[in-house]
């Protein structure tokens, strides 16, 4: 086939026209902005003012408090195992979302109607009750012999409780949109199914997952119902940043309360702002 | 011979997608599978390309059994009817795609997907998302995709169904000039005649899972095997007790040796061309009769609605006797 040239079609286009530019100037409308306006005093009532509040409390006990906060032994241990515990289980989210998305999508077997409802239980479920079917099962009356309260590996497992629908709720509308026929496409190019996975899928669902991941990450930092119940809130060992807070809160220390919340909250951006970029990489590469 | 199918048969649950299909493809040339919707056509082009597994039955491509072999393996370039895109990725790299599975040097891919951006004009558009193409485009870029891996036997199925009459004529045409210069042997699935007329070196007519007919266009025109096939070409009408194409009648208003008259009891204006209807006055064959002609002949004939009109077979028209 080299050097082959064929007439011009009659569809061959003209010189291309410049790449698309998005527009600066605002498309809104009278009606577009009054629901604008509403959206950002409403968005502002309920998030912007509130956060901007806790950073004032933060800042309140100045520089020395907030950095005495973060620093103290126990409260820099009870954020490490949050943040640390938090991103374990997005993690195990990502691969074992993705994979039960997959199955719900992509499988027919009998059951998957009951597999589908019982997917959304930890959402519906309140945390508290969550805790405790954690803890009737894995407590110290567990009917199997596993007694996790008080240890580490009962917080990741309640973390994992109630992260599991994230990933998969995002991933599966996804998946089902996905073409059946870009995959055939990339196997009648040679590539196999490992291959067209994780160059044809996997950017695809890139943006799913991540926002299932960052959903997931942000509930797992934030987390305090089911933890109440079996984390035991042992300092330096099983206390979790949600619960220092309370216990500061308790402490009548506002500002030490605030400084915690407010480094809970730079780390939840930076790890959105972190997913998204690394979605946007896979997305692009292919 | 570059393909050949013996003895595939293919069924859904009950359905009978595919009967005792013998078929041969010959290499180099461009072969349409031409058929109704839900006959058959579209699972025999996937069971060639290894999309769908036969229950029955082998495929040989250029002389090696592929029965067996996967998709991935069959050295075949598909086309879809909806593109089939790799959104993600630009126009070059979805062509590059097929050659970096297959682990060629950086230069070589280069090499061959400019080459193949000029073969199907897209140079300009190279760096460009699927989605800011028109569907044409999109087409044209699943072409050379398919076309990279330097397939056997290419493979499209209702490549223009998806696209607007005018883009499907110029597409048509330049499918049929690219194959003039590339010569890779070349299946494709439609449902409309004209496109196969106008662009197949053969058809093979399909229906109901059979295969009705095997030729080339002229043949299947001229001496269609089945009343099927005589219907799925081109119109047909019934004239005395044969079937017959309208634009072969003869009219007159004038009193002939005539197979039937009666008056026009409908007229239809469709551009150049008048379809008119002649309800026969024959107690035997009462079905109104379809004859088309061109405005031009209407007017030199001049006829009118409601005239009573005599009809025969024109001179070197073929019929069929059913």
């Amino acid at each position: 086939m080299n050097g082959i040239t064929t007439a011009r079609p009659d569809a061959a286009p003209a010189a291309p026209s410049r790449p698309r530019r998005r527009a600066r100037r605002s498309t809104l409308t009278r009606a577009s902005g009054v629901g604008l306006g509403l959206a950002v005093v409403w968005f502002s009532l309920l998030v912007l003012i509130p956060l901007a509040a806790v950073v004032i409390a933060a800042a309140e006990g100045g520089w020395d408090t907030f950095v005495g906060t973060i620093t103290d032994g126990d409260t820099a241990a009870a954020i490490r195992l949050t943040v640390v515990e938090a991103a374990l289980v997005t993690v195990v989210n990502v691969v074992m979302g993705t994979v039960i998305a997959w199955v719900l999508v992509r499988d027919t077997f009998p059951g998957k109607r009951v597999l589908e409802v019982v997917i959304d239980l930890p959402f519906a479920l309140p945390t508290i009750v969550a805790g405790l079917v954690l803890l009737s099962l894995y407590g110290p009356d567990s009917p199997v012999g596993v007694n996790l309260v008080n240890s580490r590996q009962g917080i990741f497992l309640a973390l994992l409780f109630v992260t599991l629908p994230f990933v998969v709720r995002t991933v599966q509308p996804v998946l089902l949109e996905l073409d059946a026929d870009v995959e055939e496409a990339a196997a009648s190019l040679g590539a196999s199914r490992a291959t067209t996975f994780r160059r044809i899928i996997l950017p695809a669902l890139a943006p799913a997952i991540t926002a299932g991941a960052s959903l997931a990450f942000a509930r797992a930092i934030s987390e305090f119902g089911s933890l109440v119940l079996i984390a035991g809130n042992q300092p330096r060992n099983t206390e979790v940043a949600s619960l220092k807070i309370l216990k500061y809160i308790e402490g009548d220390q506002q500002a030490a309360a605030a400084s915690v919340a407010v480094l809970l909250l730079l780390v939840a951006v930076l790890v959105i702002v972190a997913l998204d970029l690394i979605s946007r990489r896979v997305a692009a590469r292919g | 011979m570059s393909i050949e199918i013996s003895n595939v048969n293919k069924y859904f649950g009950d359905f009978a997608a595919l009967t005792d299909i013998d078929l041969t493809i010959p290499t180099g040339q461009l072969t349409a599978l031409l058929g109704p919707s839900g006959g058959g056509k579209s699972t025999l082009l996937r069971v060639i390309a290894g999309l769908e597994e036969a229950d029955s039955g082998t495929v040989t491509i250029e002389g090696a059994d592929a029965t067996a072999l996967p998709v991935q393996k069959r050295n075949v370039g598909f086309v879809f009817q909806h593109y089939a895109a790799f959104k993600h990725l630009s126009v070059r790299r979805n062509i590059a795609f097929g050659l970096e599975i297959r682990k060629r040097p950086r230069a070589e891919i280069d090499a061959k997907v400019e080459e193949l951006l000029e073969l199907v004009h897209l140079t300009a558009w190279a760096e460009r998302k699927p989605a800011q193409l028109s569907g044409g485009q999109r087409q044209r870029m699943a072409l050379a995709r398919a076309l990279a891996i330097e397939p056997s036997v290419l493979l499209l199925d209702e490549p223009f169904g998806a696209l607007d009459a005018k883009v499907r004529k110029e597409l048509r045409d330049w499918l049929r000039r690219l194959h003039d210069e590339v010569h890779v042997t070349t299946v494709f699935v439609t449902h409309d005649q004209e496109e196969a007329l106008e662009v197949a070196d053969q058809i093979v007519v399909i229906n109901e899972g059979r295969i009705e007919q095997v030729g080339t266009p002229d043949d299947l025109y001229d001496r269609p095997a089945s009343e099927f096939v005589l219907g799925f070409l081109g119109p047909v009408t019934r004239l005395g007790g044969d079937l017959i194409r309208p634009h072969d009648i003869e009219i007159s208003r004038y009193e002939q040796a005539a197979t039937a008259t009666g008056p026009i009891t409908r007229w239809t204006r469709v551009g150049f061309e008048v379809r008119l209807e002649i309800t026969p006055d024959d107690v035997l064959h009462p079905d109104p009769v379809q004859v088309a002609l061109t405005r031009t002949e209407a007017r030199a004939l001049d006829l009118h609605l409601g005239d009573q009109v005599w009809l025969r077979p024109a001179v070197g028209a073929q019929t069929v006797t059913t």
